[in-house]
């Protein structure tokens, strides 16, 4: 019993480090689709958005859900103009240059928000910090169990939003065929420029959502590697894939951390990848169809 | 020739070095067909690109109803009444055949008016009301044309642009689909811009047709007067005359000039 309630415990931890990770792959996962382009930065555009969190609650007293709300907008926002300032025009060039220049706009958000914010790690007051839920004697933590909780209503969200509004479709349109798309008259460059939009306030919800368990700094940012491995894990062009490529890959960790030697939990999302990638290199959800353009 | 709908002066477009259409001109008039003939890259294709405005002409004018709109990106265009059936279908293969219905009249706002089009589509083509849920990945080529019609009507054009139609299709779809071409011209009076390879069926179906040759246009006949002809039989009809084949292509090609 002990033990069966210890795993548990470790599997709700798991999911909901997966959760973050699954987030940061959703971004990843949408951004390709319509673009190819990978977004590198996705990880550090998370960090910029807790940031912004951190500033409007911690230091402008904003309450907790208004200033959530106003650092995911304005993230989400921030995300439309660098497609539309920056992205936007190396669209055609190869794959290199965009692998760079994301790279690149990782290290500048991470310059800027260092010199804004500073070095330190920081935190702000959420209602989920230090409080625990009591599921029939499984204590959890309410800071692991509200990323979980917000995660599924944020994916409700966007199904809902991908699937039944006009612009939720057109943006699946774009992503499938951008020429038809254009033959039609959707402006395909905004719409793109709305994707990105999207990816930056999901990874801004992911900044948010994390606060509790773990403080932000500059360098949050990089566990986008794991998250990338979470998007490869799922098939890289799924959206459940991402996430459930995310969920797998925070478990494996949590139960390596407690299990393993020290020093394997680090190790542990490159190893799934690197399994997955022998035993099922097109991913959990590989489509079946190609991709045509 | 005031009257006409679409009035294409001269245009002459490039894939980056490449000159693919070399000074065009052609007229469509209201409720009119009117078809282009060419072989395999004589220019088509990028003739109705450049009117749709996916690609930009470098010189000439493209004027749809007085308007000039040679350097329109798309989604104006086609909110002008111009719609493109591309060629090869470019369905969008993740979505039902309704969503991409739907897509087609992506730049309209009245519901109504949009209800009332579906509904119009699937009694042209009750197929796809048949298949409205099923991804349109899955459909047959036949389906897919189908659908990719319908989905340019979804737009409510006043001109509509066809891009081989017939690629791939057994010669009984062709005949279906180009008799709903043809009823779909009287019954809403949209005028249609027909390209195809098949001028059997172009001809006959067309009032007006060009002939397409290397970027250039080379004959403007109606088509009666088109389907007559010698070397228009001998070309895109395969009626061929005795006669030495060098000798004979040399001097048809003069003819047209
Ligand atoms: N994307 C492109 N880049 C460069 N050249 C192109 C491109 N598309 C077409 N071309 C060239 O432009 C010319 C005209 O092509 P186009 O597609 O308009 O011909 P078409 O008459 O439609 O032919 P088909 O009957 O085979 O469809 C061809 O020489 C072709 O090689
Ligand atoms: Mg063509």
């Amino acid at each position: 019993m002990e033990d069966a309630a210890r795993l548990l415990q470790l599997v709700v931890n798991g999911a909901a480090a997966g959760c973050i990770y699954g987030l940061i792959a959703l971004g990843f996962v949408l951004i390709y689709k319509a673009t190819e382009m990978v977004n590198f930065a996705q990880g550090d555009i998370m960090m910029l958005g807790g940031f912004l969190a951190f500033s409007l609650i911690a230091h402008w007293g904003l309450n907790y859900w208004v200033g959530a709300l106003l650092a995911i907008v304005i993230t989400a926002a921030f995300g439309y103009a660098l497609d539309a300032v920056v992205l936007r025009r190396v669209i055609g060039q190869p794959q290199f240059a965009v692998v760079m220049l994301t790279l690149g706009l990782g290290f500048i958000f991470r310059a800027g928000a260092g010199i804004t914010w500073g070095y330190d790690s920081v935190g702000f007051a959420t209602p989920f910090t230090n409080k625990t839920v009591n599921l029939g004697g499984l204590v959890l933590g309410q800071d692991n169990v509200s990323i979980i909780v917000g995660t599924v209503i944020l994916c409700g969200v966007l199904f809902t939003f991908f699937s039944k509004t006009r612009v939720g479709v057109a943006m699946q349109a774009a992503s499938q065929n951008q020429l038809a798309a254009y033959y039609m008259g959707i402006p395909v460059r905004n719409i793109f420029s709305l994707i990105w939009a999207i990816s930056a306030g999901v990874a801004a919800v992911a900044g948010i959502l994390l606060s509790p368990v773990s403080m932000i700094d500059v360098n949050m940012g990089f566990l986008g590697i794991k998250a990338f491995a979470a998007a490869v894990i799922g098939g890289f062009g799924s959206i459940p894939g991402s996430l459930i490529g995310g969920v797998i890959v925070g478990i494996v960790e949590q139960l390596a951390g407690y299990y393993l030697p020290a020093g394997f939990q680090e190790v542990t999302s490159n190893v799934v990848l690197l399994a997955m990638l022998i035993l099922r290199p097109q991913g959990l959800f590989a489509e079946r169809m190609g991709k045509r353009v | 020739m005031s009257e006409s709908l679409l009035r294409v002066d001269g245009i002459q477009t490039f894939y980056g070095p490449i000159q693919a259409v070399r000074g065009v001109s052609l007229d469509v008039a209201p409720g009119q067909i009117v078809t282009v003939l060419g072989a395999n890259g004589a220019g088509k294709t990028t003739v109705l690109r450049t009117i749709s405005g996916v690609l930009d002409p470098e010189h000439g004018q493209i004027l749809f109803e007085g308007r000039n709109i040679a350097s329109m990106p798309p989604d104006q265009v086609m909110k002008l009444g111009i719609c493109h059936v591309p060629e090869g279908r470019e369905t969008f293969p993740f979505l039902t055949v309704k969503e991409n219905l739907m897509m087609g009249a992506y730049t309209r706002r009245d519901t109504a008016g949009i209800n009332q089009d579906l509904e119009l589509c699937y009694e042209y083509f009750p197929r796809l009301k048949e298949r409205q849920h099923q991804r349109a990945g899955l459909l047959s080529g036949g389906e897919q044309q189908m659908m990719a019609i319908s989905r340019a009507l979804m737009g409510r054009p006043k001109l509509l642009l066809l891009d081989e139609p017939s690629l791939g299709l057994s010669p009984l779809l062709v005949q279906q689909i180009f008799g709903i071409i043809k009823r779909i011209n009287q019954e809403q009076g949209v005028a249609i811009l027909l390209v195809e390879q098949n001028a059997h069926i172009a001809l006959k179906t067309a009032h007006f047709g060009y002939v397409l040759e290397v970027g250039r246009i080379v004959t403007a006949d109606p088509c009666e007067t088109l389907m007559q002809r010698a070397d228009i039989q001998e070309f895109y009809l395969g009626q061929k005359e005795a006669g030495v084949r060098g000798q004979r292509r040399w001097k048809r090609k003069r003819l047209w000039q």
